[in-house]
């Protein structure tokens, strides 16, 4: 097995490089990502190597970059759109929405939308306003969408592959604040499919599910409540929407206790959909209400003090504290 | 009307009008075929708007007025170039070989789409405005890619003018050069707002800005809507890049059957603009210079009614669909919600099976 280290960043790099070798139809379209490579040098060398007709240096505007890969996608192409920031899908919403997921419907299936919206979210960076939110229940909640997140390199490396063959849109969420952080990448085979969650740690009290950036922090937070003498079962959802519920469920049967740990904000959020989803599959298996740890109903807060609106590892041991506190 | 800048090659009485850049090499029998192709749809149109009165259809959007501009339009498209709608576009459907009972799924609600886009090579209707121009624009970025020899046609209003995606594509099409042309009906009125409203200037000086071409022509002139977009299109597929046209028109009937435009125009108006209707002149013109019998007509209005009795049945043959079509296509892959409200509706009996 070829196994090798490097960041997300460069794993991303590497997973683009080799779909678009895969796939002479795959073109890359976003703002700065040619010669500049993108803000976060995820497309880094690939206009050198694969030119200018393949990654676009699109013209700064975000509706045009996924409606005009709809046209692609029409004539055949697979373009990998990259939205800057989380903060700057919104100008793009219109087309998401109402083209991009719509359009295989609309056609009686003739159309396939084989394209990837590629977004940068969450927070944790210190970055100014409109640079760490987390957009991904808008989309998980439209039909015809399909949402995913990675948390680990070797996550990014092949599911950003996967993506790109897939033929129905997928929206790919990048948490930016892991982009820099290394880890193993198998150089030879996908760990899983697309849309299946992962027990990343196996535990028997608590099932601690989360995406994106809060996975490293819930694998913290079970290491500081092992200490304590709490066992937490860490689930990786990888796939927003769909969920898969079966390996949730499998989980909290075993457990039966649940916190869905998130940066965005609860309501109508990704965990209350979890929150219910679960409550209606294994009710009585739930020792406990499922819990929420998210960030406040309040817009993005200025970076300074970011750290009090993420959830880390004190107010995930709190939930924890909380569902445990049911059983005397 | 009077417009210096106006390409017009047919005055509203039937006269020719020659003009320094264009010039209609059509015969007799090419022009009467445009003739019976604008017959047809208005015939088309006027059935269509009686079903919806009849309760047959949920919605109906009409083209009077506006047949000279698609059928010109429409009929300058080579069979391999590609074109994407709106919604009133019932004209460039006929010409792209779009059988009328397709053309009205969307407004019996039986679909949200109505036909194979690729079999035509017209894509589907699109409601939200402007959207199909950054698509129309995207699309042409694969044909230049492909190094093909095609060209696309898009088609918005003088509405849809002010929406960003359409600014958008202008700036994309003119940024990558794409082989595309955009075809602008002004039909003046947004529902019930004016296309003054709409831009300060005329709309297809908009294009100079952008840094490619923009042309006005007469929209109710078929003849010169025909040249003026055939050249445009010829110059796309040959890398010459984008064209804005403005087919400068008139909407006669409602927006939609749900409109009321006594509520915000005038009769006077209207009256004006139907002294310009786009059938007339080219009826005029084929008596006149290519001597074209009474017989003839009366064969067009015939065939055009019998195409409207057939689509009138077609339509009434049109059924509920089977609630559980509601979950074909929303995927091209399997999907667990997609399963699951199947497997429900199923249980409810309210389908009538798997399908």
């Amino acid at each position: 097995m070829a196994t090798t280290t490097m960041t997300m960043a460069k794993a991303l790099n590497e997973g683009l490089r080799r779909a678009m070798e895969k796939d002479a139809k795959v073109v890359l379209m976003g703002e700065d990502i040619g010669r500049l490579g993108g803000v976060f040098r995820i497309t880094d060398g690939l206009q050198k190597d694969f030119g200018e007709d393949r990654v676009i240096d699109a013209p700064l505007a975000e509706s045009a970059i996924v409606g005009t890969a709809v046209g692609l996608a029409i004539r055949g192409y697979r373009t990998v759109c990259e939205i800057q920031f989380d903060g700057f899908v919104y100008p793009a919403f219109d087309q998401i929405v109402s083209q991009v997921a719509k359009m295989h419907k609309r056609s009686d299936g003739v159309y396939t939308m084989g394209l990837v919206i590629r977004l940068p979210f969450q927070g944790g960076i210190g970055a100014i306003e409109h640079h760490s939110e987390s957009p991904e229940v808008y989309f998980a909640q439209t039909a015809g969408l399909r949402v995913v997140s990675c948390a680990t390199p070797n996550d990014a490396y092949w599911m950003i592959q996967q993506a790109v063959e897939h033929d129905d849109p997928i929206v790919f969420c990048e948490p930016k604040s892991r982009y820099w952080e290394k880890g193993e990448v198998d150089l030879d085979s996908p760990p899983r499919g697309l849309f299946d969650a992962v027990v990343r740690r196996e535990g028997s009290d608590v099932t601690v599910v989360g995406y994106g950036s809060t996975v490293k922090t819930l694998l913290r937070a079970a290491d500081t409540a092992a200490g304590e003498g709490t066992s937490l079962e860490v689930i990786d959802l990888r796939s927003v929407a769909p969920l898969d519920v079966d390996t949730l469920v499998r989980s909290v049967e075993k457990t039966g206790r649940l916190v869905i740990v998130q940066e965005s904000p609860k309501t109508a959020s990704i965990g209350s959909e979890i929150a219910a989803e679960l409550t209606e599959r294994c009710f009585y298996s739930m020792r406990a209400p499922a819990l929420r740890v998210s960030g406040y109903h309040v817009p993005y807060p200025p970076s300074r003090i970011e750290d009090a609106y993420r959830p880390n590892v004190e107010r995930i041991l709190d939930a924890v504290d909380r569902v445990m506190g049911y059983e005397s | 009307m009077i417009d210096e800048e106006l390409v017009q090659l047919l005055s509203p009485e039937g006269e020719r009008v020659s003009h320094p850049d264009y010039e209609s090499t059509l015969s007799g029998d090419e022009v009467f075929g445009l003739y019976r192709d604008m017959a047809i749809i208005r015939r088309i149109c006027n059935e269509s708007t009686s079903l919806q009165r009849q309760g047959q259809l949920a919605l109906w959007a009409p083209v009077q007025g506006q047949e000279a501009a698609q059928i010109g339009a429409g009929r300058a498209l080579e069979p391999m170039d590609f074109a994407f709608p709106s919604y009133r576009e019932h004209g460039v459907a006929w010409c792209r070989g779009v059988p009328p009972e397709d053309m009205l799924r969307l407004f019996r609600a039986v679909t949200t789409g109505g036909w194979d886009p690729q079999k035509y090579r017209y894509s589907v209707p699109t409601v939200v405005l402007g959207n199909q121009t950054l698509h129309a624009v995207g699309y042409a970025m694969g044909v230049q890619r492909d190094g093909a020899e095609e060209a696309v046609l898009t088609f918005f209003g003088d509405g849809a003018s002010s929406q960003g995606d359409v600014l958008e594509s202008f700036v994309w099409a003119a940024s990558f050069n794409a082989p595309v042309v955009f075809f602008l009906q002004n039909n003046q009125w947004g529902i019930s707002t004016p296309s003054s409203v709409q831009s300060k200037i005329p709309l297809y000086h908009r294009a100079h800005g952008f840094g490619f071409p923009g042309i006005r022509v007469d929209g109710n002139d078929v003849l010169a809507v025909y040249e003026v977009t055939k050249r445009s299109l010829e110059s796309a597929r040959v890398g010459g890049g984008p064209t804005l046209i403005e087919a400068y028109t008139y909407r006669i009937g409602a927006h939609t059957t749900s409109d009321d435009p006594t509520r915000y125009r005038i009769d006077a108006e209207v009256e004006v603009w139907k002294h310009r209707d786009p059938l007339e002149r080219v009826k005029a013109l084929l008596v006149r210079e290519f001597k074209v019998k009474a017989a003839a007509f009366t064969d067009v209005a015939a065939e055009a009614d019998a195409i409207a009795l057939q689509l009138r049945d077609d339509v009434l043959a049109m059924g509920r669909p089977d609630p559980i079509t509601m979950f074909d296509h929303v995927y091209a892959d399997q999907h667990p919600l997609i399963d699951e409200g199947r497997r429900e509706m199923i249980e409810l009996g309210v389908s009538g099976g798997e399908h």
